[in-house]
């Protein structure tokens, strides 16, 4: 998948006049032709320029013809009877991904000699390539077969045999590489180099039998390996995850986030029918300009987990866990709950919950008057790049929300001890397994009321005494706010498996058992009651989030979201 | 170090080459000192920079390398007061074929060019130089080496070099052995320790953004030496070498189908194509008359014998009129040859007798430029392959009807279209060679061959038949077809209607 290529222009400081195909146009100083094509709606074809990398001009697709204003013996420019400026057509096509506008440049899309130069260009690319769509990967959204139907010959003139070259490199452990299909664009090379900073590929060989690799003694193994694969244009870089799984036009597109840390990287979730095949990274300048790791991107298979708890379970008198209907299990969770007195009572929650799972949790809190209630904190190894230190997609939402206090996490110890000491009876568990927190098997089988809300069994729904199953982040809607306090939007496009049902009606359906109806019919509602106590969240909607998100707290972390070359040119300069 | 030629011929100029071949002559400092050797360096030193840049620009001095651009142009893009470094770059990678001048420079009088690169670098401010030398010259790289020591010794390098304050240093780096090496932005790419992917032109201009992203002056051997006569000689004095707009004298290295081939310094312009040939190379071999001459090394479009050139010349009123002269009587000089549709280029002149195939002649030079292309950008990676295998099949005598055409057209879709001038170099022989020489190229291309066809599974490739998809012959041989089929049996069976 391509990301749509917009640059975040520099503040318009200026305003350039720009003839493209005989029409003129207004830009703002800096912006690049190809992309001012792009605003005129004249789409120049590309393969090697992106607007998040350095620009080679290798591949020439992007040739265009290109004049400068004629000067008039004053050297001030030449107007014509329109007043415009008379323009001095180059002789020569220029590309078009390398340079910016400027005041009076004429630009021509379309003309004959910016024709025959694509005209030319594609063939120059196909005479050497295999020509194996029916069986890659990437037909469908392969920018030569695109382009091979606006800008291709009908036949081929190439009576000669065409270069061999390695195919089913293994490159890395997430990559395989078909360097026949290479179209040697160099997107790959310079995304490692200049967003992975791992200068580890490269060409070897020249001319027509130049040859992608990785360093010799090399895999290429970075945290970032398959985002080459969305911007390599043709099917020459697969994903060994996705590679063969489904055809591409058969996936449904559904617009959400990476919940596997607080970056929350902007995704685009494919899938077909109940089955999640990949997730893309989606453009989002303010969070992940472009790009996500490959832990986040491919730690979403745990959805199709066999495992999945597909429906209710209640302990019975021979201790095991049988599955039950819903209503039986609220009212029976309901039921144990109300056995013990709020200080008895201890709610451990996650803050990979959504906002609107902890907005519920806080008032499942307060309609069973308990106050001891905590969420897990989640850390790993920090990269420079996107990956953050908190490995927990919503602290920021936790502790928007007053859930757990101060720092989060710091109650778990005081939780623990009461269950081990026998001070707490009955425990909610959200999402967690409180086996990591130092709590084995035994102790937990003790709980009189253990109430486990999970999507996977763990040592905690295998020794709760009810366990309601949940749904997984493409399986439901809601927001989290990202550690730079960007609050951001999940959506649906997968079901949950079996009876499992979306997190915050379980948590409603609980506290609606508790303490009888409470008006909140839809996520909407939710957000609404939410906004209404939450200040930070006033007069935001859930569809007033949008699809790129809104600050809503200032940065709790000051990471960087990775630059173009242009943008930290353009940040370089004073102003 | 076999030189070719002991004796300058009289109707030669030496002044680059003065001390080549020169008896008795040492490429030491010795030597070098005695013969008045550093003392422009010291005239230089007492002038200003500007002053310098002055002279070059008043000398009219063109670059030797193969552009024919002005030097002191070239130099007065360099901001002196530039807050970054200022680096000046010696081009000696020599690898346009044909060419053969800068490598006995390097050999037999390393402290000229020295002398020439610190006046240079005094010129543009720049404080430190490369001499960036073709991998291929392993004995130059030690020459330069040991030269350098010297004149550091000497303090004609280093820190305040002759009490003038000014500083200077000189590296020599050698190449690893390909021609794209040469070409300007490409050798930065590799002096930088990358692979010489030649750079945009815009942005990356070497005097703007050059070696290190910092101003940079790339200049050839030769250009370079001629800075120390031009201080010599004044700007002016100089200028009255040669011609208007040509000045100076110009290295020719003549190779092919003449008697003495070699190389000869002449004023330029002073001779033309036929005395260089019959004058300084003693004519073409015995009982061989010239069929055509590649006057600026192998990326210069060929010009045919017999044929008529259009020039402008001052008619004795003084205005430019009209001419129309023979091969042979084309003066070398960089404005009539590109007049006349070619160039001065490197100075490379090859000279073919009527032995010569021109399709064999097109297709040797074709072989080089396949092999040389970078592979950077699309049109100079494919086309210079594709015009290889097209100019290797027409000399195996496999030629197809279209082939001259098709040649032509590949040709047009580099030339222009290309990230470097390579593009230019390896498409003007395809385009110049079937312009001429149509006739040849028709006579070698008479075979009846279409494009490859899917639907009979097999086309002919090279004058082999060669099966188009590899599950072509999965779905072949799940048909019935025996695993190991030869391609041509395939195309048998398919007609037999077996599968
Ligand atoms: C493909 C290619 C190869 C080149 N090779 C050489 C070379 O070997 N030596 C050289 O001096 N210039 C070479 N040039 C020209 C250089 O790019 C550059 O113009 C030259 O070094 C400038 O020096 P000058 O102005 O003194 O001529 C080459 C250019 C191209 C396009
Ligand atoms: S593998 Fe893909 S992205 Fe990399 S150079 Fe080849 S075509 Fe471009
Ligand atoms: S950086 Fe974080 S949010 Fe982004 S893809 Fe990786 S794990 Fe997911
Ligand atoms: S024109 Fe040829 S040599 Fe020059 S950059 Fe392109 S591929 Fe390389």
């Amino acid at each position: 998948m391509s990301n749509p290529s917009t640059t975040t222009a520099p503040p318009p400081v200026q305003l350039l006049n720009v003839q493209v195909d005989g029409v003129w146009h207004q830009f703002p100083k800096g912006t690049r032709v190809i992309e001012a094509c792009t605003q005129a709606g004249k789409y120049v074809p590309r393969y090697c320029y992106h607007p998040k990398l350095s620009s080679p001009g290798n591949c020439r697709m992007c040739l265009i013809e290109m004049g400068m204003p004629k000067m008039g013996a004053d050297r001030k420019p030449e107007t014509g009877a329109d007043g415009k400026p008379v323009i001095n057509w180059i002789p020569r096509p220029q590309i078009s991904c390398a340079q910016d506008v400027a005041e009076g440049m004429g630009i021509r899309t379309d003309s004959p000699m910016a024709q025959e130069c694509r005209k030319g260009v594609m063939e120059f690319l196909l005479i050497n390539h295999p020509l194996d769509c029916p069986v890659c990967d990437q037909a469908g959204e392969c920018r030569l077969q695109e382009f091979s139907v606006e800008y291709g010959n009908d036949s081929s003139r190439f009576l000669e045999e065409k270069v061999h070259k390695p195919k089913h490199v293994d490159l890395g452990p997430r990559i395989v590489l078909d360097d026949e299909r290479c179209i040697l664009c160099s997107r790959c090379v310079r995304f490692t180099k200049e967003i992975a900073k791992d200068d580890a590929l490269g060409f070897v060989d020249r001319g027509s039998y130049s040859t992608l690799t990785a360093h010799p003694g090399r895999r290429f193994d970075n945290n970032y390996t398959l985002n080459t694969v969305d911007i390599c244009p043709v099917g020459a870089l697969t994903s060994k995850d996705f590679r063969f799984k489904m055809r591409v036009w058969f996936l449904k597109e559904t617009r959400s986030i990476c919940t596997s840390c607080g970056t929350g990287c902007n995704t685009v979730i494919g899938s077909r029918e109940e089955t999640m095949y990949r997730q893309t990274p989606r453009e989002n300048n303010d969070v992940n300009s472009a790009w996500m790791c490959d832990y986040g991107r491919l730690n979403f298979h745990y959805l199709h987990d066999e495992r999945r708890l597909t429906a209710p379970l209640l302990r019975q008198a021979d201790h095991t866990l049988q599955p039950v209907e819903w209503r039986k299990a609220f009212a029976t969770a309901a039921q144990q709950l109300r056995e013990f007195k709020g200080e008895e009572i201890a709610v451990v929650a996650s803050a990979r919950m959504t906002n609107e799972e902890l907005y519920m949790t806080r008032r499942l809190a307060d309609a069973l008057k308990c106050s001891l209630v905590d969420v897990v904190p989640r850390t790993g190894e920090a990269d420079d790049i996107l990956l953050s230190a908190d490995r927990n997609p919503n602290t920021s939402g936790a502790q928007l929300l007053g859930i757990g206090g101060d720092k989060l996490g710091s109650r778990l110890a005081e939780i623990v001890e009461g269950v081990r000491t026998g001070k707490i009876h009955a425990v909610v568990c959200l999402g967690e397994d409180l086996s990591e927190q130092g709590l084995d098997a035994k102790v937990l089988e003790e709980l009189p009321c253990l109430v486990a809300m999970s999507i996977l069994p763990n040592a905690t729904t295998r020794a709760a005494t009810v366990v309601l199953p949940g749904s997984g982040f493409a399986e439901k809607r809601g927001s989290m706010i990202n550690v730079k306090g960007r609050l951001q939007r999940l959506n649906h496009a997968i079901p949950s498996p079996g009876d499992a049902r979306d997190d915050w009606e379980i948590l409603r359906d609980l506290i609606q058992a508790l303490t009888g109806s409470n008006g909140l019919y839809m996520i909407e509602d939710v957000f609404k009651a939410m906004s209404n106590d939450v200040s930070a969240l006033q007069g935001l909607s859930l569809s007033k989030i949008g699809d790129l998100g809104v600050q809503v707290v200032t940065e709790a972390e000051s990471r960087e979201v990775p630059k173009t070359p242009l943008e930290t040119a353009t940040a370089a300069q004073p102003t | 170090m076999v030189s070719l030629l002991k004796q300058p011929h009289p109707r030669e100029t030496r002044m680059i080459f003065k001390n080549v071949d020169r008896p008795g002559w040492k490429p030491d400092i010795d030597s070098y000192l005695g013969d008045g050797g550093y003392e422009q360096l010291k005239k230089a030193l007492t002038m200003t920079q500007v002053g310098v840049v002055d002279e070059v620009k008043a000398s009219g001095l063109r670059g030797r390398g193969g552009a024919g651009f002005p030097c002191g142009v070239k130099w007065g893009f360099i901001k002196q007061d530039s807050p970054k470094p200022i680096y000046l770059i010696c081009n000696a990678d020599e690898s346009e074929p044909g060419t053969f001048k800068d490598r006995y420079i390097i050999h037999q009088d390393p402290h000229q060019l020295i002398e020439g690169m610190v006046i240079s670098c005094y010129a543009v401010n720049a404080k430190l130089a490369y001499i960036y030398i073709r991998g291929e010259f392993p004995e130059g790289a030690k020459i330069l080496e040991r030269a350098l020591a010297e004149a550091r010794e000497k303090n004609f390098l280093g820190k305040n070099i002759q009490g003038s304050g000014f500083d200077c240093e000189i590296y020599v780096h050698r190449g690893a052995g390909a021609y794209i090496c040469g070409e300007e932005t490409g050798l930065i790419e590799s002096l930088e320790g990358k692979r010489p992917y030649p750079r945009i032109k815009p942005p990356y201009f070497p005097a703007v953004l050059g070696l290190y992203q910092c101003p940079t002056i790339v200049n050839n051997v030769e250009t370079l030496c001629h800075v120390k006569h031009i201080i010599r000689l004044g700007g002016a004095e100089y200028a009255k070498i040669g011609k208007p707009n040509n000045t100076g004298t110009r290295i020719l290295c003549v190779s092919g189908d003449v008697q003495k081939p070699g190389y000869f310094e002449v004023e330029l312009g002073s001779l033309n194509m036929g005395e260089v040939i019959n004058d300084l190379c003693g004519g073409m071999k015995p009982g061989r008359t010239l069929k055509a001459i590649i006057p600026g090394g192998s990326s210069a479009k060929v010009l045919r014998a017999g044929e008529k050139y259009k020039i402008k010349e001052k008619g004795p009123d003084g205005a430019m009129v009209d001419k129309e002269i023979t091969l042979e009587e084309i003066p070398m000089d960089f404005d009539t040859l590109a007049a006349v549709g070619s160039m001065a280029g490197s100075g490379g002149v090859i000279v073919m007798d009527d032995s010569r195939n021109m399709v064999e002649t097109l297709a040797n030079i074709n072989e080089f430029y396949a092999h040389e292309s970078c592979g950077q950008c699309t049109p100079c990676r494919e086309g210079s392959l594709w015009m290889q295998k097209i100019t290797r099949r027409m000399v195996s005598g496999e030629g197809a009807t279209q082939d001259p055409k098709v040649l032509k057209s590949v040709a047009d879709n580099i030339a222009g279209k290309t990230i470097c001038a390579f593009g230019e170099a390896c498409a003007w022989p395809t385009q110049s060679f079937l312009a001429k020489f149509p006739d040849e190229f028709a006579a070698k291309a008479q075979k009846n061959v279409t494009p490859r066809e899917v639907s009979d599974g097999v086309a002919l490739q090279g004058g082999r038949p060669v099966l188009v998809h590899d599950h072509e012959v999965a779905a072949a041989s799940e048909g019935g077809v025996p695993e190991k089929i030869a391609p041509w049996e395939l195309s048998n069976a398919s007609k037999a209607g077996e599968i």
